[in-house]
């Protein structure tokens, strides 16, 4: 007899049908996989009643181990059992190796430049070790829930790019479950507490774990999450306090610094047990077990704890700072702060946040679980479990797309972060009398030049009919579809020609060069600018130039006597010298100076184009 | 006519309830589908219907329509654990047969 859980009324499913979804939080060192049963999100344990899955994956010759056996395996078979796969998803081996603290394992390098671990089983890659992890989570699931699932929800960080949310979609593949979307860590955070259902408004997302800080201001904006910012330090969280603690009790204890591994080990366990006995009760009593057989004991305030970590949370309070720089906004916009990770339990960390956004935070959910109820609840309404189907559209596209204009700039029509689908659209314009065509340039990058973003795809719009400069309109539309897909369609608005083209931006995309050029754009936007500033001063230069010499050729001449021509004639080439030189502001002078040289020329111009348009008619004819 | 809940099934219903926020108590039903005939319909119920039958057990109201009562009278709803899974379950006197999944039944 199948067990049956409550549905929303009128949502019963037929026999068979019931959709069944999971929300996964893939996490570097925890993993969690909940789901939604009779009306309730909740994250499901395994049969010995564990909610958390350690994400260790360890390769033994008799199989595959995941989880608490596979950590417990760590310290005796390291090269073998692979912790923090996370860390490595999506990244070139060199990014690896740069992490250091991975070295330990045994590469092997290829073409590709994928790592692959060397284990007992073979060579194993992070997408691969990844899947393990998932396929343990999904059967947790399928066992709780009676029946297989429809699909899941896999949160990321908001920071993963494109190749990282493509490994995790990969890894999933291969564990044999259907992505029902990704979603943001902070998002499914978020949506946990129900936040998406209240009004438009800025979120702050704190999320501090044991090896890891990550800090995300979203905002609300008609149901749809967006990430304003992100900011984060990948080598701080509660390990560190228990690192505080023990160095502190290795003082009070007097033990010297250079024990062996196992006291090592130990000791950080008595300081990870005193840390979490001290988020209930002002003191913990501490009995230290010494290298000769000894007893050490102590007792510890929370004060005094408080007093070890405060610099580590204050750490993270610049990190937030920064972060809500980033977003243009004040610590007092934040409508809600949610708590995210094992570590916010600690009370020091709740106070000085609240503090800090000036507002309570949440955390009434358990945060180490508010992300994969989040996503369950999310997965829920994906499968059409819910009366109302209220599709959030969380994707964003990791870097912006746009096009080539004159003087070898990029126009961003798409920016980055922004949610998809979408479609955009801009107008663009002739720069030479009678041009007949376009070249239409796709790019994809954050920096100002064409030369430092990446070239999608190139093509040509002709047909244009001959028109001066400046008149044509020539719409450029960009759509991103819900898997990533750029179709860019070029069309000139009076004669309906058009051009388009379809492009798969990730594709090809190895992961270091997005992270390279998120980088980049971060530490050369002061040069962009610059370079920016310059190259539209010199386009518009250029047309000044190339107007005023056709101008000249055409009747220069006739409306010009010599002196007045060889006036323009020394301001012209003037301009065009100056517009070789790299001073924007010279270049900006220059060209008013020639405008306002030519201001009687364009005006005798003027008046015998009118005079010519009306020769020939009587002055009745224009009333 | 009766239908009646286990203490288990009416803690689990006025916990589910309650972590809702919303709902007077739980509909039972049948329809007709699935693989032996019918099937069972197990809801939140926000509002009563003119011709509902309503009954009381341990605290929890339960909402059966008349046409669905027939195949129903008798049924005691239980809340069981299986391995992992843990659901409602029909007790239901009327079942003939069930297909092998017990999702669907025969009277």
């Amino acid at each position: 007899m199948a067990l049956l859980q409550l549905s929303e009324p009128g949502q019963s499913k037929a026999p068979h049908q019931h959709r069944l979804a999971a929300g996964i939080d893939l996490g570097t060192t925890n993993s969690l996989v909940a789901s939604v049963r009779s009306g309730r999100a909740e994250t499901l344990p395994d049969e010995r009643g564990r909610h958390l899955l350690p994400s260790v994956v360890r390769y033994t010759d008799a199989g595959i181990i995941v989880g608490h056996d596979a950590r417990s395996a760590a310290v005796s078979d390291p090269l073998n059992t692979i912790v923090s796969v996370k860390r490595m998803l999506g990244h070139s081996i060199d990014e690896v190796q740069s992490l250091g603290s991975l070295m330990r394992y045994r590469f092997t390098r290829q073409e590709t430049s994928v790592p692959r671990i060397q284990t007992v089983q073979g060579e194993r890659s992070p997408v691969e070790v990844s899947a393990e992890i998932l396929r343990v989570l999904a059967q947790r699931a399928e066992e709780t829930l009676g029946g297989p699932l429809e699909g899941a929800v896999i949160t990321v960080p908001a920071y993963f790019d494109d190749a990282q949310r493509q490994a995790t979609k990969d890894a999933a593949r291969l564990a044999g479950i259907r992505v029902l979307r990704l979603l943001n860590e902070p998002t499914a955070a978020a949506v946990a507490y129900g936040l998406d259902a209240g009004s438009d408004g800025v979120h702050a997302i704190y999320d501090l774990g044991g090896g890891t800080f990550d800090i995300s201001i979203l905002r609300l904006n008609r149901g749809v999450f967006e990430v304003l910012s992100t900011g984060g330090d990948s080598a701080l969280g509660g390990d560190d306090f228990d690192r505080e603690l023990a160095r502190w009790i290795m003082q009070q204890a007097g033990i010297s610094d250079d024990v062996d591994h196992s006291m090592q080990r130990r000791l950080m366990r008595d300081a990870c047990a005193a840390k979490e006995a001290l988020t209930q009760s002002e003191k913990a009593s501490l009995e230290i077990e010494l290298a000769d057989g000894g007893q050490w004991q102590g007792e510890m305030s929370r004060q005094q704890f408080n007093e070890l970590i405060e610099p580590l949370v204050r750490k993270t309070l610049v990190t937030c700072r920064r972060a809500l720089r980033d977003a243009g906004l004040t610590a007092e916009e934040i409508a809600d702060v949610v708590l995210v990770g094992g570590s916010t339990r600690v009370p020091l960390v709740r106070e000085l946040v609240s503090g800090f956004f000036n507002t309570p935070a949440l955390a009434e959910i358990d945060p180490d679980r508010v992300v994969a109820i989040g996503a369950a609840l999310q997965a829920d309404v994906l499968v059409g479990n819910k009366p109302d189907d209220e599709m959030l559209l969380l994707d964003v596209n990791p870097l912006s797309l746009g096009i080539e204009t004159m003087g070898g700039l990029v126009e961003k029509i798409i920016p980055r972060n922004t949610t998809i689908p979408v479609a955009r659209a801009q107008e663009f314009t002739t720069f030479k009398d009678g041009q007949t065509a376009m070249a239409v340039h796709v790019l994809q990058g954050e920096r100002e030049l064409v030369s430092d973003c990446r070239s999608l795809a190139r093509f040509e719009l002709r047909g244009i009919p001959p028109m001066v400069a400046g008149a044509a309109r020539i719409r450029v539309t960009f759509s991103v579809d819900a898997d990533g897909l750029l179709n860019v369609e070029a069309r000139e608005e009076s004669t309906g020609v058009n051009a388009s083209v379809e492009i798969k931006p990730s594709y090809g995309l190895t992961d270091e060069e997005i992270g390279t050029m998120l980088r980049d754009s971060m530490e050369n936007a002061r040069e962009d600018l610059a370079a920016r500033q310059l190259r539209e001063q010199q386009v518009e230069a250029q047309r000044v130039i190339e107007a005023l010499s056709a101008a000249l050729a055409y009747d220069g001449d006739e409306l010009l006597d010599a002196r007045e021509r060889a006036g323009i004639d020394t301001a012209l080439s003037r301009l065009v010298e100056i517009a070789r030189l790299d001073d924007p502001q010279k270049i900006k002078s220059q060209v008013e100076a020639l405008e306002k040289q030519c201001e009687f020329y364009v005006e005798r111009r003027m008046n015998r184009s009118v005079r010519n348009a009306m020769q020939g008619h009587s002055v009745g004819e224009f009333e | 006519m009766s239908i009646t809940l286990t203490e288990a099934a009416a803690n689990h219903v006025k916990r589910f309830i309650e972590s809702r926020g919303a709902g007077m108590g739980i509909r039972l039903g049948v329809r007709t589908s699935g693989c032996s005939g019918m099937a069972y319909v197990l809801e939140f119920a926000d509002q009563q219907d003119e011709d509902d039958q309503v009954f009381e057990d341990h605290g929890v109201k339960v909402l059966v329509d008349p046409k669905s009562l027939i195949y129903l009278d008798g049924t005691e709803l239980d809340y069981t654990k299986e391995g992992l899974n843990e659901g409602f379950k029909f007790n239901n006197p009327n079942v003939k047969d069930a297909c092998g999944c017990g999702e669907s039944f025969n009277v």
